[in-house]
């Protein structure tokens, strides 16, 4: 179901150009498919492994390591609501309360509509900003419920379509390398020559 | 005391001196410090290190202590590299006690269920932690659970919760066999071996992985709680499923086989097997093996005694004899043993029977055999592998992985001709596509490639020679390596034919004489009515002969058929006489492998029924025919082989024959010269066909292996994506197939490394009879492809 799209796959290549050995891809591409569908399909893992020339298997044992890279559809908007010493000082609990009531899901769940997918976190940096919470990785800092409320009222209303992207996904700008900028891919075992920190060269 | 200049002792560069526990050893350059103990008496405990692949450091069990200069260092054992000076010690009481720690901490998540576990009694784990381990665990909390055992592909299991996350299992899978088809997932305390979801580990290789596991984690179907360790009997022998000769340990219980595992030996399989030899010994405890003579009656075969049953063979071979020598012929014997076909050769030579032949139209001329041979090791030590054979990894899967190795990890380059992408494709330097029949020209012309010149000067090189495509006249093959053996006088050949003791068959006799004609020119004259009486060694040439209607006119038209085999086949249904021959693992004797090695294969069961060994069968019905071939033994036999076929001189040392196996004499008397064929072009509407083996085809030993019948995949067409799409129909659909007047029907499927033009046809799958599409007269196949209107 969920390969990459026409647009991504351009991206995908893009992206897997800037490494020596396509599999160093992985784990960008592994954003890339999670950005798409908010989670990491079955499909999307054969698919990255058709592209950067692993198995299914080692995609996947890949993919699980890491927290952040999920299995299992998610809303279109991830809230994460920090729980550590300081937010929970500042009602941090209270707050996930309310917003379990507003949406009607307990933490964890998703909402019937697939908008939301409401979260427990730990601390996210921002604990002078108590307490704080994260919209699909954007921050929201000394949120109120009234705060929540606008912010779930906006994100229903597609007023913040523009600040925050679907799908929980963590890249603010998509990093594109002009042809002419990129470094390219130079095979590790053809270089002859120290690396630039060592010889003096300015890097790029 | 003698003074020895310092300046004159020579000193091997790659030796390194270390003392391990006080006593000097003898390491060499760039080993692991535990492979320089292992040479020595003391034992260190290891779970993840394995001699055959890279160290990983991943369990910690190997800890020693290594003297700095700032004291005594604990380091792991499998990943530290000897130094010269180094002071090793592997029992001190902080290494114990590392070592205990280390044991502790890999039993606290472990079920302890040794007593339902198969592994238990040869388990690393249970025998290292009463050697090394603490005794007792201080863990009390709830252990780690899991769903137990799941199946991770149709033959191996895998539990979880046994599993101490050595890497051995992902390590060979990615690193030995090329499948990296599981893999460690999640992390931490979930960490856990799995494959892709829903994808099984369908690799040729799996049962190394629950061979090399060094807890009960991965097991086997056709093992599973079948014995225990202490119960099983074992003999050291030869496979001979095909003719790698991988070196294997025979277990049995109860007179029954229960398991084979890989030996390591150095010149041939380094402890790895394939899986087919690996667990086919199921098919020898068939219960539809033969086990009593039959004798043809009104209502079909019947069984008899022996005595009867030779009476009337010997009574069907002397009539047949008495109009001519020439209407009698002898198919097969690659099955058995190097002394099962010397007996067989002797009573032929006394009948004067020269129409005899061991490979039935789908191997290559015996003349190959007489060209500069080079072993296995020789092949993966030569600077270009040149590779103008079938796909190894599906006939020859132990060299396979040999060669796979050498192209990975050694400096080997091979430089593949083949139809369609092998095995091999993905670690060739250069992989060269010809369309069948085409293959000489492509050769030469690649050879006259400047880089391609340049790499061949670099050193030794080695031909892999074999038949790859059974829909391609022999002589094309043949060409091609006439091609290279001029550009390239010096190459070496290995040659690849595939079935168990070919090699050693050829050696002793069963190969047509006094220029008589092969296998198919048998079969040719049969069907023309000229063959009285045909003698079936192991063969079963409906279904190994790639040309069906010839082998079924044959068979209507042959008086006679005798078989000597351990299961009614399709081609001795009809027989007049089967004689039920012990199977491997029943019988004593010698095997050659496909680079000339011979090495003995033992007896580890009695023969089911009343089955009796070849050799013996040959004796006996010489006997009932008032010839004597003077044989009242096999060590009697076996001596009178090594006297008088030259090939067999070598080997009279018997302790080598019982271990890495005896070379045989070889002398490089023949010459291939280059030649043509006058090849019909392909019309664009048709493809040319590429007719090959795979691993788990309808081979008798695989449909009679309980657990391996269940993998043989139904016949299937492959072509390129774009003809399928030229077709028009969807992936997998039924399209006709046809040649002539002749039309089958079976699916289609894309395959994207079978070349445009061309159709790639697995011979002897199940389903449909791909058969009457190959006609062996021609040159090449050219098939029809159509959609069913
Ligand atoms: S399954 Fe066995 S071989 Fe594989 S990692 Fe676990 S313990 Fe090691
Ligand atoms: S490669 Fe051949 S000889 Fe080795 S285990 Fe497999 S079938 Fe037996
Ligand atoms: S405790 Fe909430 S951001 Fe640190
Ligand atoms: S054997 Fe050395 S770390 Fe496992």
């Amino acid at each position: 179901m969920s390969r990459l799209t026409e647009k991504n796959l351009v991206i995908a290549k893009e992206i897997i150009a800037r490494y020596p050995r396509s599999k160093s891809a992985l784990i960008p591409l592994l954003h890339l498919a999670q950005e798409q569908t908010g989670y990491i399909s079955r499909d999307a893992m054969v698919h990255l492994g058709e592209l950067v020339g692993v198995t299914s298997a080692e995609v996947y044992g890949t993919a699980s390591f890491y927290e952040m890279f999920r299995f299992e559809p998610i809303g279109k908007y991830l809230i994460n609501i920090c729980g550590t010493m300081s937010c929970a000082l500042m009602g941090a609990e209270e707050l996930m309360h309310h917003a379990e009531k507003r949406l009607g899901v307990k933490a964890g769940g998703t909402t019937q509509d697939g908008l939301f997918t409401l979260a427990h976190a730990e601390c996210q940096a921002a604990c002078t900003e108590a307490p704080c919470l994260q919209v699909n990785y954007r921050y929201r800092l000394r949120v109120t419920a009234t705060d929540l409320d606008n912010l779930i009222d906006d994100l229903q209303n597609g007023k913040l379509n523009d600040e925050i992207p679907a799908h929980g996904v963590l890249s603010k700008v998509r990093q594109l390398i002009p042809a002419d900028r990129a470094v390219g891919a130079v095979d590790p075992e053809l270089v002859t020559e120290s690396p630039v920190w060592l010889n003096g060269k300015p890097a790029l | 005391m003698t003074i020895v200049d310092p300046e004159k002792i020579v000193v091997d560069p790659n030796v390194v001196n270390i003392t391990i526990n006080d006593k000097p050893v003898l390491a060499r350059k760039g080993e692991v410090i535990i492979a320089a103990a292992d040479r020595t008496e003391d034992f260190i405990p290891r779970f993840c290190y394995h001699p055959r692949m890279s160290s990983v450091g991943m369990c910690r069990q190997c800890l020693v202590e290594v003297e700095t200069p700032r004291g005594p260092m604990m380091v792991v054992s499998c990943m530290t590299p000897v130094a010269e000076g180094q002071i090793v010690r592997t029992a001190t009481d902080s290494v114990k006690k590392a070592q205990e720690g280390v044991l502790e901490l890999l039993l606290a998540n472990h079920p302890l269920d040794c007593p339902v576990c198969d592994k238990g009694g040869e388990c690393p784990l249970q025998d290292q932690a009463f050697s090394h381990g603490p005794g007792e665990s201080r863990f009390v909390e709830e252990k780690r659970h899991y769903e137990k055992p799941i199946a991770i592909s149709d033959i191996v299991y895998l539990d979880r919760e046994r599993c101490i996350l050595c890497d051995r299992c992902t390590r060979f899978a990615d690193e030995v066999a090329g499948d990296p088809l599981i893999s460690f997932t999640s992390r931490g305390n979930d960490t856990q071996v799995l494959t892709f979801p829903e994808e099984p580990f369908s690799s040729y290789f799996s049962g190394n992985t629950v061979q090399i596991c060094p807890v009960g984690a991965l097991t086997a179907k056709p093992y599973r709680f079948k014995a225990r360790p202490w119960d099983l009997n074992e003999t050291e022998t030869t496979c001979t499923s095909c003719s790698v000769g991988c070196r294997i340990v025979v277990q049995s219980s109860r007179d029954e086989l229960v398991r084979y595992q890989g030996v390591d030996i150095d010149p041939v399989n380094w402890g790895w097997l394939c899986d087919r030899g690996r667990y086919n010994f199921e098919s020898v405890n068939s219960t539809q093996r033969l086990t009593t003579p039959l004798i043809k009656s009104d209502s079909g075969l019947v069984p008899s005694s022996w005595s009867v049953a030779l009476d009337s063979a010997a009574r069907i071979i002397r009539h047949a004899l008495s109009t001519s020598a020439d209407s009698v012929a002898i198919l097969g014997g690659a099955r058995g043993t190097n002394e099962d076909a010397f007996a067989w050769a002797m009573l032929a030579d006394e009948l004067k029977i020269n129409q005899r032949d061991s490979q039935l139209g789908d191997g290559l001329t015996p003349e190959i055999f007489n060209l500069a041979q080079a072993t296995i090791d020789e092949t993966c030590a030569a600077s270009t592998i040149i590779l103008l054979a079938p796909d190894l990894k599906e006939e020859l899967p132990v060299l396979y992985l040999r060669i796979r190795d050498a192209a990975q990890k050694r400096n080997s380059r091979i430089i593949e001709f083949s139809s369609h992408d092998s095995g091999l494709t993905p670690y060739a330097w250069r992989s060269v596509a010809f369309e069948p029949g085409r293959q000489a020209q492509v050769v030469r012309e690649t050879l006259e490639l400047q880089e391609i010149k340049e790499q061949i000067q670099r050193g030794e090189v080695v031909v892999v020679l074999g038949r790859a495509n059974l829909a391609e006249n022999e002589a094309f093959t043949l060409h091609a390596l006439g091609e290279i053996l001029h550009a390239l006088p010096n190459a070496k050949i290995l040659p690849v034919l595939r079935r168990g003791n070919v090699r050693g068959a050829v050696a002793v006799g069963l190969t047509p004489q006094q220029n008589s004609g092969d296998a198919i020119d048998i079969l040719t004259k049969a069907a023309a009515g000229k063959i009285n009486c045909l003698i079936l060694l192991g063969a079963n040439p409906l279904a190994d002969v790639a040309d069906s209607i010839l082998v079924k006119q044959a068979l209507v038209q042959i008086k006679n058929v005798i078989s000597i085999d351990t299961f009614v086949t399709s081609s001795n249904t009809n027989a007049d006489v089967v004689f039920p021959a012990a199977a491997f693992a029943e019988k004593n004797g010698t095997t050659t492998n496909l680079e000339g090695r011979v090495s003995n294969v033992t007896q580890q069961i009695t023969p089911r029924g009343t089955s009796r060994p070849d050799w013996m069968i040959a004796t006996e019905l010489g006997l009932s025919l008032g010839i004597d071939l003077g044989i009242s033994s096999l060590d009697e036999l076996h001596q009178k082989m090594i006297s008088s076929i030259p090939e067999f001189s070598s080997c009279a040392d018997n302790s080598a024959i019982q271990s890495d196996g005896v070379l045989m004499v070889s002398e490089a008397s023949a010459t291939i010269s280059r030649g043509s064929v006058n090849l019909v072009d392909r019309n664009s509407y048709s493809y040319r066909l590429i007719v090959s083996r795979t691993m788990y085809d309808a081979a008798q030993s695989t449909i009679t292996s309980n657990s391996l019948v269940g993998i043989i995949t139904e016949s299937t067409i492959y072509v390129h994506p774009l003809d399928l799409a030229r077709i028009g129909v969807v992936d997998g659909t039924n399209i006709r197939v046809g040649v002539d007047e002749i039309n089958i029907v079976l699916p289609v499927r894309a395959h994207s490394g079978v070349h445009r033009g061309t159709a790639w046809l697995p011979y002897n799958h199940t389903n449909v009879d791909i058969r009457p599409l190959l006609n062996i007269a021609a040159d090449v196949v050219d098939v029809r492809i159509e959609q069913i209107k």
